[in-house]
């Protein structure tokens, strides 16, 4: 599989690229089918009159959404994103630069909702939404992770995220869905996780690794599934549940909790964090999933509710969830809700409930790639910025050997894995390639500089994508791993037990 | 003629200002979705919004050259704009001798800015190939108004009396005539129908930044969706 690709090659800095127009408008993602389309309540097919209810669709959601309101107005075209998408930077395709993407929406805009694009089509770039318009849709609005770096460097702060969410929203409505993320929606509707792993056998894999953590450490962790009465709902994508690495942060959790003497469980009817209902711009889908969760913190009489290592499960759980589905308020209040995994461990931390043998790490000189949605539309603790000094400090904590990436690819500028925004699919894997580059360019750099080998990482999302793409970069496997891999490997089980 | 038509924009003016500002504050926010990191308090998001309108704030992270100039071009136009307060006023308070000189510099510098900015708009692959006609034109239509104003300041002088008794008078005798006499007094014309132009398409175009940046979801949202709920209007339970 990896040899059908190319893979471009490193060089010692990210450098901008030469246009290349049209290099990657081959490359859209497969559609959804009738089978995925329908239960979801879009059209199975695409609907006769698509244009028009295209068009209908766009003024709904102008009316709806002030952000897409303002951003289709108020660019000024100066340029400066265009040098910021990491599909940009990897493809040289004009039509991944932030602004060129968002000018796919905002020349139909214009033409339809503008008083110069209806009497000056030509004079301000406005065009009709026709089939050519649609297929260019449909390929660059999923050529778009929505990781928001472009919406930092704007002048106005437009979030070309804002505006493919859109995008693919109106795409559903016509009846033209992406098949990936409509089949994974569906799969949290009718089982429960993204996966679809149904009740027995997550309830066997969490009986084998608690066998396992028995074995290795001698100590009884427990993965409690579905218990009444719990102190703690652990929500956390379903990955960490059956792929590697994430698997090995999911036992770092289970340590903490052991060790804080805090009761907790993971629910087999909300056994996944993750919401593709953000991908597909759906607000009912995003409140449709997020509510398992809000009747599984009820239905099984918990306190608080901590979410695992996940990216834009954590944009939605901390910036959505009190909106969508709250307010928390049959929850103990002396708790954020929801806690992020690495707010909870640190908390545990400097109450002094956990102790850590930092030379269990000593193998490895850690990295920290900061995932784009919890860096960009995120927090932690209670200051700004503590997205990212949290996870650091747990790392500092954790480990001897620590050192930055270049400060332009990392906090708020850091660059996506290339994978996410529901764009984690085979077909798109020339693409994923491609995106990955200038963050593979800043990681080679420190393994270089610093001999780095352990990236960390706290998305189930940025896991699996690196796990198959730095290896086509002559980067092995195994420098993939979670910050909570680093916490289990370090923790020191059978101390201080019970301060909380 | 003149004055009825400068009315009439001055009303198409505000009253698309007014429409677009309405436009965009009655719009529902459904999400909190500031970009992060950002201010915990609703002072702190002032303070953000302060930073991007009075130093671009973000801009500067993005692109030094580009800031420049754009920095450039709107501190000198809004310097321009305050010398062309004496235009308005029979009598101006004697310290604002002192500013012509300012005035004056800036008008070169605006032009200036523009010129690179316009350079730069041709000569990136990246910013030409985002560019429309009207990207140009507008441009084009800033260095216009900007080059008859210093070329009617430095070469073809128009009758400065006449126009200042019109300016002065607009709001109390509409008949003030403007006597076509020289070169000087046709740029003035030019000068003010390019003025007019623009005033008429702010509402309708990108110039609408503006405003628009006050209510960039993005830029003006405090975080603090754990503490306080938000509410989607168009979805309250």
């Amino acid at each position: 599989m990896a040899h059908d690709h190319e893979v471009p090659e490193l060089l010692d800095d990210i450098k901008t690229p030469a246009l290349k127009p049209g290099s990657m408008g081959h490359l859209a993602p497969y559609p959804a089918t009738e089978k995925h389309m329908k239960p979801l309540g879009f059209p199975d097919a695409r609907v006769p009159d698509w244009e028009k209810r295209a068009v209908e669709k766009m003024g709904e959601m102008l009316k709806k959404y002030r952000s897409l309101q303002v951003y289709m107005d108020i660019c000024v075209k100066c340029g400066a994103c265009t040098d910021k998408c990491h599909y940009f930077l990897g493809t040289g395709d004009p039509n991944n630069m932030p602004v060129q993407r968002a000018e796919l929406m905002r020349s139909v805009y214009r033409r339809y909702f503008t008083v110069g694009g209806r009497m000056f089509p030509g004079l301000v770039k406005a065009r009709d939404f026709d089939e050519e318009t649609l297929k260019q849709w449909f390929t660059y609005y999923h050529q778009c992770s929505q990781c928001r770096r472009c919406s930092v460097f704007c002048p106005y702060g437009i979030d070309t995220a804002e505006i493919s969410m859109a995008a693919r929203e109106i795409m559903d409505a016509i009846g033209v869905g992406h098949k990936y993320t409509a089949e994974i929606v569906n799969k949290v509707h009718d089982i429960g996780n993204n996966l679809g792993i149904p009740k027995p056998a997550l309830s066997g894999t969490l009986q084998f690794l608690e066998d396992d953590m028995l074995e290795n450490t001698g100590h009884e962790i427990k993965l409690p599934l579905d218990q009444e009465g719990a102190e703690v709902l652990l929500i956390t994508p379903s990955a960490d549940f059956f792929s590697e690495p994430h698997i090995q942060s999911l036992m770092g959790y289970a340590k903490v909790f052991h060790q804080a003497g805090i009761s907790y469980t993971i629910s087999s009817y909300a056994s996944e964090a993750a919401n593709f209902g953000m991908f597909i711009g759906s607000f009912e889908q995003k409140k449709k999933i997020a509510k398992r969760v809000a009747e599984q913190a009820r239905a099984l009489k918990v306190k608080r509710i901590v979410v695992g290592e996940c990216g834009h499960a954590w944009r939605v759980a901390y910036s959505f969830w009190n909106t969508l589905n709250g307010p928390f308020d049959y929850l103990d209040p002396r708790y954020p809700v929801p806690q992020h995994i690495c707010e909870f461990t640190h908390d545990l931390m400097q109450k002094g409930a956990l102790t850590f043998d930092k030379e269990a790490n000593d193998a490895y000189v850690v990295t920290m790639h900061d995932s784009c949605n919890v860096a960009r539309a995120s927090r932690m603790g209670s200051h700004p910025g503590g997205q990212f000094t949290i996870p650091r400090d747990l790392i500092r904590a954790t480990c001897n050997h620590f050192v930055d990436m270049d400060e332009d690819t990392i906090h708020e500028k850091t660059l996506c894995c290339g994978g996410g925004g529901g764009l984690l699919t085979d077909e798109l894997m020339d693409l994923r390639i491609k995106g990955a580059m200038p963050r593979v360019t800043a990681l080679k750099r420190v393994m270089d500089e610093h001999k780095v080998n352990f990236l960390a990482l706290i998305c189930a999302i940025c896991k699996a994508q690196f796990n198959k793409i730095l290896p086509m970069y002559g980067i092995p496997m195994d420098t993939v791993g979670g910050v909570h891999q680093l916490v289990s490997n370090a923790i020191q089980l059978g101390t201080n037990k019970g301060i909380v | 003629m003149l004055t009825f038509l400068t009315y009439a924009v001055l009303v198409v003016f505000v009253a698309g200002f007014v429409w677009k500002i309405a436009l965009y504050a009655r719009s529902p926010a459904p999400l909190l979705i500031p970009t992060t990191p950002a201010p915990v308090t609703y002072l702190g998001v002032k303070m953000r919004l302060m930073r991007e309108v009075v130093f671009f704030e973000s801009l500067f992270k993005a692109d030094k050259l580009l800031w420049a100039l754009g920095y450039a071009f709107h501190v000198t136009m809004l310097l321009v704009l305050i010398r062309h307060i004496r235009y308005f006023f029979e009598t101006m308070p004697p310290y604002f001798e002192e500013y012509q000189i300012i005035g004056k510099l800036a008008g070169f510098a605006m032009v200036g800015a523009l010129a690179l900015l316009m350079a730069r708009r041709i000569l990136i692959d990246r910013v030409r190939h985002i560019s429309s006609i009207a990207d140009h034109l507008i441009l084009l239509l800033f260095l216009g108004i900007g080059g008859s104003g210093l070329l009617m300041d430095y070469a073809l002088r128009p009758d400065i009396i006449a126009i200042k008794r019109a300016m002065t008078t607009l709001w109390t005798s509409p008949e003030a005539a403007l006597s076509v006499t020289g070169p000087g007094d046709v740029l003035f014309i030019l000068h003010l129908i390019m003025v007019a132009v623009l005033l008429l398409i702010i509402p309708f175009s990108k110039l609408m930044h503006m405003d628009g940046i006050f209510f960039s979801p993005s830029r003006n949202q405090v975080d603090n969706p754990r503490e306080k709920r938000h509410i989607n209007p168009w979805n309250r339970d």
